[in-house]
Order: structure tokens, then sequence, then C-alpha cells
């Protein structure tokens, strides 16, 4: 039995180790099991699943329509379906990929499951609110496909007035839905901020906490205080709409700039939702498969915070043309050149983090390297965009689109991607094809930017988005763009196949296959129910890889009378060294 | 160098142009750097670093201060540039000259209208004096529109209930494509227009030709003239003329017709339905269409929806 002390000037305890096992017998999956026991469930694993499965199935229902899209633009004309009917699908693309997939992507279903274990603890701070986030979401998303359903809606994801306000079909359902999504957003926020302060195991401080933690905290913040706008203006809308409250129509003394304002100043904000949690999944693969410390934790953590704080202070920039006042738009375009500094150095800090690592380019590293491209295009030309003059000329154009494409799904749909392959074998306890993976990650990187980098030089030659027919000049950018995005899809169709056939059959998973320090590895694989058996003690932080193993292995044994470790007599010291015992 | 240009950039067609290109030439140019740069050390360290043994331990390297500040004060100084030259351009962009020549524009779903000075109007077609600032006042009849014209690099959103403005000088006489680029529905794509750049002398022509505004050229019959009207105010945008769908209903074989409504009633098309229909489009919906139109009145005079009339009447 190894032990380990802790040097303290008040009364030492001795901790043991606790090594993980590879497939135990009991686990999450089996110690409960029945329809009943999953629609029930407060373990934050099986709420995390219950995300993951809901967006995925998302993610197909907002590709197939980006497909049809692309299909649809084939020729300049109408190929194969009509302007209203094109016009529903954009709308439906955008609302169901952001709202319904992006948005929770990683925090709601990665997070859920992942964050409880690097903090030791046993569950999030809310359990039953944390089950009542993901009905919200499903409740939301059941309006939202009722309203589809219910006439559609052909506003674009953004709502602008007064075209929202006046044009017919299922807007104020739509709108409903999207409120009702957004409660569920802000109750994990909530839950998380709560867990990440008073669920940490003993001895995990604040300069210890794992850098996807400080991503999802960063994360919580903006959702808390970003989302409730969202929820006021569309309210505001629906308003408008259903008693006839001039608040945004100028036909009945509304102004409809003011709404731009409302929506962007979530809508802006909602960008870093989706983007920063990809951010703390980047520093977890890119330490543990160069085994190696951070390089900057304070820099990365830190300017998580600053892109939360400064990313609510730009939204004017999507305003430039909008006639909001020269001088707003000076202001927003200087702060939204300072929200890409935090953003460069997180960059920096990876790069760094790589130098003299041992690296091993296994499939969740390749997905980051296809993250780190993508997002440093899609993070440059937002300095093009972010520049007055130059968004003058782009604003509204397919250079917008491939921007915010490379953005969300070049960066934070292969840093979902990649998480998901870095914690599949913890998850679900298999394996899948390591060489599958690989091509699949070759295949999306490929068509990606097939698709999406001929957008950046149509949007540059003045292709406007949202056209329904188009100049023939820009037929060839098209035609290679849909192209691009039937191989694209094809790339997440064979990630969708050899993830869920290593659900059967696929090799049986190690406690820790990746010999990763962070502590979610640091059990067995699959977790107990109550993710440990003992309490976790941590001494050493989750980068700390030129200490061996054993280090990361500690803990104490539970009181058979407490359930929950973390509220015994345990306290850690003010300097984050030390853990008493009284 | 021109063929690149060429290919990611529209020609340049006004002064401020070449501005904006030079900015744009900057970032894009500073940023290709910058991804190379970052890529190629990125890839030099899996290589050099790739892992060898199972067993290797790295060394504990946490942090590097003047690391962190020497790349957090390049990149500011880098977009501290960006952003005072873009704003710089912007200015150039916004501040109209004094002695600007004004020309009003309306948008509405789905056409762009211009009104000059003496009462000249057009459709579609913003006509300009070369080498003079022009200056647009503009504002939208209905939703949110947005007037962009790309080989001028400027773009303006439209919108309903207050004046917005821009300006462009454009030295050479030329035709360049105006977009509307703010989504306003199921015309949206279709919403395009001209901007139809002349020599001083030949614009004052025009202008002249086409002072009052509205009244027939002597030259044409009625319902030529109607086709005309038909183009230039975007009627055909969704109503075609060939029997084909499209957001309204076909004018082909409708004079004589029966049209059935929304509400269950029937009319036989005749000139009261048509001029009902040009005044006040919602009164009676056409069955399985939206109620998307809006009002000509006050914009088509009576001689112009005659014509317009008389144009249907020949669409058998």
């Amino acid at each position: 039995m190894d032990t380990a002390e802790s040097s303290s000037t008040s009364k030492k305890i001795q901790v043991q180790r606790y090594k993980p096992d590879d497939n135990p017998e009991k686990h999450y999956l089996n110690e409960e099991t029945g329809l009943w026991s999953w629609l029930t469930t407060v373990d934050h694993k099986k709420i995390g699943i219950m995300f993951l499965g809901a967006i995925t199935f998302f993610f197909f229902v907002g590709g197939i329509m980006a497909l049809l899209v692309r299909t649809e633009l084939w020729t300049p004309a109408k190929t194969f379906i009509e302007a209203n009917t094109y016009n529903q699908l954009f709308t439906l693309h955008g609302a169901i990929m952001i709202f319904l997939f992006l948005v929770p992507s990683v925090p709601a279903a990665l997070g859920n499951f992942i964050l409880p274990l690097q903090l030791g603890a046993k569950d999030v701070a809310f359990p039953r609110l944390n089950l009542l986030s993901f009905y919200l979401y499903l409740t939301g998303a059941g309006i939202a496909i009722f309203s589809i359903l219910n006439g559609g809606i052909d506003t674009g994801w953004t709502f602008y007035t007064p075209y929202s306000s006046t044009t017919g079909g299922a807007v104020t359902t739509m709108v409903f839905g999207v409120f009702v999504i957004g409660f569920s957003s802000i109750l994990t926020g909530v839950n998380f901020i709560t867990t990440i302060h008073k669920m940490r195991a003993p001895g995990l401080t604040w300069d210890k906490l794992p850098l996807f933690c400080w991503g999802l905290y960063a994360t919580s913040i903006i959702q808390i205080l970003a989302t409730p706008v969202l929820a006021i203006t569309l309210a505001l809308v629906g308003m408008e709409r259903i008693l006839g409250i001039g608040i945004f129509d100028p036909a009945m003394g509304g102004d409809p700039v003011l709404f731009q304002h409302f929506f962007w100043f979530y809508s802006h904000p909602a960008v870093y939702i989706m983007i920063v949690p990809g951010f703390g999944v980047v520093s977890e693969i890119i330490t543990t498969f160069s085994r190696k410390h951070i390089f900057g934790y304070w820099a990365i953590a830190l300017s998580s915070l600053a892109i939360a704080f400064i990313g609510f202070l730009v939204w004017g920039h999507h305003m430039f043309v909008s006639g909001q006042a020269s001088l707003a738009s000076m202001v927003f375009s200087f702060l939204t050149f300072l929200v890409g500094i935090p953003t460069g150095i997180k960059m920096f800090n990876w790069t760094a983090t790589l130098y003299k690592g041992s690296i091993d380019l296994k499939s969740p590293l390749l997905y980051i390297f296809g993250f780190f491209f993508l997002f440093l295009v899609g993070g440059l030309t937002g300095i093009v965009l972010g520049s007055i003059a130059l968004d003058v000329h782009l604003h509204d154009t397919y250079y917008v689109v491939a921007h915010f494409h490379f953005v969300m799904v070049g960066g934070m749909v292969m840093a979902f991607l990649a998480g998901l392959h870095y914690w599949w074998p913890k998850i679900t306890g298999r394996m899948y094809n390591e060489t599958m993976a690989k091509i699949a990650c070759g295949i999306i990187f490929v068509g990606f930017n097939v698709t999406f980098l001929p957008q950046f030089v149509m949007g540059s030659q003045g292709m406007p988005r949202r056209y329904f027919n188009y100049i023939e000049q820009f037929q060839p950018f098209h035609q290679v763009s849909t192209i691009g995005s039937f191989i694209l899809g094809l790339g997440f169709l064979m990630v969708f196949y050899y993830l869920v056939k290593s659900l059967f059959g696929g090799q049986k998973a190690t406690a820790n296959p990746w010999g990763s320090r962070a502590m979610e590895w640091q059990i067995n694989t699959r977790p107990p129910l109550h993710n440990f058996h003992h309490i976790p003690v941590i001494i050493n932080g989750p980068y700390d890889y030129h200490k061996p193993m054993e280090e990361f292995q500690l803990g104490l044994a539970e009181s058979p009378t407490d359930g929950h470790g973390q509220e015994s007599d345990l306290e850690v010291t003010s300097d984050g060294k030390e853990i008493n015992a009284e | 160098m021109d063929a690149i240009k060429d290919f990611f950039l529209p020609p340049a067609k006004s002064t401020l142009a070449e501005q904006t290109d030079a900015l744009f030439w900057f970032v894009h140019g500073s940023s290709l750097i910058l991804t190379i740069g970052l890529i190629a050390v990125i890839v030099y360290f899996v290589y050099k670093y790739r892992r060898k043994s199972e067993d290797e331990v790295t060394p504990l390297i946490t942090h590097n201060n003047a690391l962190e500040v020497t790349w957090s004060v390049i990149p500011l100084v880098l977009v501290l540039i960006v952003f005072g030259w873009g704003y710089q351009v912007f200015m150039n962009q916004t501040v109209v000259p004094d002695d600007a020549y004004e020309v009003n524009v309306t948008a509405q779903k789905w056409i762009w209208q211009f009104q000059y000075e003496n009462g000249a109007q057009s459709t579609g077609k913003l006509h300009v004096p070369a080498d003079r600032p022009v200056k647009l006042i503009m504002s939208s009849k209905d939703v949110i529109h947005s007037f962009f014209v790309p080989d001028y690099r400027l773009k303006q959103d439209v919108v309903p209930g207050r004046y917005t403005e821009m300006w462009f000088n454009a030295p050479e006489p030329g035709e360049s494509i105006i977009f509307c680029t703010e989504y306003c529905g199921d015309g949206h794509s279709d919403m395009l227009g001209e901007v139809i750049v002349h020599e001083e002398e030949e614009f004052e022509n025009w202008l002249a030709e086409n002072a009052g505004g509205g009244s027939k050229p002597e030259d044409l019959a009625p319902e030529e003239w109607g086709e005309q009207l038909a183009q230039e105010w975007a009627c055909t945008t969704c109503h075609s003329t060939d029997g084909s769908q499209m957001t309204g209903p076909t004018w082909q074989g409708k004079f004589g017709s029966e049209q059935n409504f929304e509400d269950g009633s029937t009319v036989t098309v005749d000139e009261n339905y048509l001029r009902e229909s040009i005044l006040e489009p919602n009164a009676k919906i056409v069955e399985g269409y939206p109620a998307v139109m809006n009002t000509y009145q006050g914009q088509l005079n009576d001689e112009q929806i005659n014509a317009i009339i008389e144009y249907i009447k020949t669409l058998k």
C-alpha cells in the first residue's frame, strides 16, 4: 500500500492509494437498470448520456437540413425546392444547430458526465435540477418541432424584427420553444457554478482545478447572465405578435434596431457559450497526449474568464451597418479586437505545451489539431470582420457564413468530437476503432475545408447570405461547397458508425487508457454509480506529468456513517496545500 | 497579382474601394503568415517530440512570463493597427462630402426605388453621374433591407421608420450590381438592382428626360409601356408572365379567368379587380398564395396602372 503525506503545519493525515479497476462487475450502467431508472435518474452521468443522445439526434436533423440547403444551391435558380421551403430550411438549420446542439453540446453532455468526476464529487450540486434541465431541453425541443410542423418559420435564426413580427408561420411558438430551452441552459449554468464552488474534493484548490472545469465555469457565468436577456427579448417578440404591443415594429411605434441590440447582447456571448467549453477540452487533451504539464495554466484559465467578460461588451460588431452611431461602432470594434487577444494567448500556450512533450498522435489529439487549424482560420477572419471598414463590405455575405462555420463547426464541433473520442472509453467502457477514427477525422477535415473555404472567396466577391437564387458568377464556388458538404456529412456518419459499433463488441477499455493524470481517469471504467468508493484527496495538479501515477490515486476511506465524503470532517486550509484533520 | 485580386475581390469602382482593399490584403497577408508560422511550429513539435517509448517523462515547464507578454503584446499591437486603419477608412466611408448629389432610396419587398431632385423616378436602376460624390438617403417601407454594392465595398441597412445614409464616388461610367443583404423574405434573393454611372452630361440628359416622372413615353403603345413598368417596378419578381410558379400568381391567362380566394369567394378577373390588387393587395388573397404584396398606392399613377393592366390583358 502506498502512502503519501502532506507536509503540514497542523495535524498530518495519511492517505491511501486506491487503484482503479478495469471493468468492474458493478458500474453506473448496471446498478440500476430499466427505462424508468433512466427517466428518473439524478445521476449526472446518465443525464449526460441522455443529453448526448438528444444532441446527436438534433445534430443529424440540422445536418440533413444543411445538406438540403446546399443541394438547392447547386444551380443559380430553383433546383428542387421552393424559395419559402429553402428559407425555412436555413432558419431551422441555424436554430437547431445553435439552440439544440451547440449550446448544450459540451457543457450539458460531456460537462455533465466529466465535471463531477474531475472535481472528485459524487454528483453535481443539484442533481434534480440537472434532470429538470434535461426535461426543459426536451420540452423546448418538442415545442420547436411542433412549430416546424405547424407552419414553420422563415425568419432566420436571428428572428430580426420587423420581419419576424409580421411574417406568417409559427414564429411565436418557435420563440417560446427557444425561451424554454434557454432555461435549461440557465439551470445547467447555476448547477455547474455551485458544483465547482462547493463540491471540490479535499485538496482540490483553484490552482489545481482542471482547465476543462475553468472553461465550464466561464461558460456557466455567461449562460446565467446572458440567457435571461434572450428570454426577455423573445418574450417581447411574442408580445408584439400576440398583443400588438409596439416594441420593435416601427409600424406600431417600435424600434427594429433595438431588437438587434437585445438579440446580440445574448447571441454574441452565446458564441462564447459554445466555444469556451471547447477550449477546456483542448487543454485536457493536449496535456494528456503530450504527457506534459500545461504551459501557462493561469494564462489559459484566466483568459477564459476574460473572454467571458469582454464577450459581453462586443455585441455591436454585428451591427456596423445597421445604422447605429459611428461612435458606437468604433467602441465595439475596439473591444472586439481586445477579445481576440485572450483567444490568441490560449493558442500560443497550447502550442508551447507541446514543446518537449511526449506526443502520441491518437485520434482525440488529431481532432484537436483539426480544431487548431480551423479555429485559427475562424479566429483570424474574425479579426477581418472586426475591422469596421472591412465589415462594411463583408457583412451578411458568405464570408460571414464561412467565418462562423469555421469557429462553430471547425472549432466547436472538432473540439466536441475530440472530447467525445477522449472520454468515450470512460463513458462507455469500450474502445472505438482507432484507424477508422483517424480516417474519419481526415475526411471531416477535408470535407469541411472544401465546403467552407470557397465561401470566403464568394463572400469577398459579394455573394450575400440567405440567397435562394444567385447570379451565375458564383455557381462554381457553390458547387464545390456543395460537394464538400457531402464529404463532411459522410465523415460525420462514419464517426457515428464506428462509435455505435464500439458499443457492441468494441474492445474493453481500461481505467486509464491514455495514461492521464486527471482525476476522471483515476476511477473505474465504467465508473461506479456514485463515482468514488473513497474520498479522493488531491495533492498534485491534474497536469503534473512529471510525478508518478501513484500520487494521483489517493484518498481516504469513506466513513461508513456518512455517504457524502466531502462533507466529513476534512477541510482544506487557505493556502491550499495542507490537509487538516480536526 | 492581378489574377489573385480578381479571384478574391470584385472590381474596385469607387474612390474608396482601393482603401478597403489595401486593408483587406494587409489583414489577410499577416493572418496567412501567422497561420503558416503556427502550424509549422506545431507540425515540427509533433514530429520532434513524438512519443518514442511509453516510459518517457517530460520536463516540468509551467510558464514563462516573458513569452506570455511577448505573445500578448505583439498581437495586441497588430490588432490595434487593424482597428485604427479600419476606423480611418470607415470614417472616410461615413463622412459625406458637402457637394454630394442627393438621391432618395426607398426599399420595399422586393424592389429598390430611387427618387431624384427634379421628380424623376427610377426602379431597380440607380442613375448617377460619374466622378461626383453621390449621397443616398434611404428608408424602407416594410422590413429591414440592406443596400450593398460589392464594386464600391459599401453596404448600409435600410430601416423602416428612419433614414440611413451612404455615399460613394464612382469615377468611371459603368454598371455595378446592387444586392439586398438583409434577409427580407421569399423574394430576398431577387431584390437586385443596378447602379448605372453616366458621364455628367449624359446623366443630365437622362434626368431631364425623366423629369416629373411617371408619364408615358410618346413612342410606346400602352401595353409596351406596361411591360416596361412591370419590369421596372419588379412586378415580375413575383408574378411570372409565362405561367411558371413564383411567389405570386402568374399573369398568364389571368385576365378574364376565375380567381379563387382564401375566404372561399371567387371573382372574374377584370380591370377593377386588377386595379384593386395593385392598390389594395390584401383586400382579396388568392388561394394558395401568401399575403406578402405591398400596396402601390401613391407610387403608380392611374396612367401607369392602366398601362400595366393593358399589358396583363395581352398575356393570354
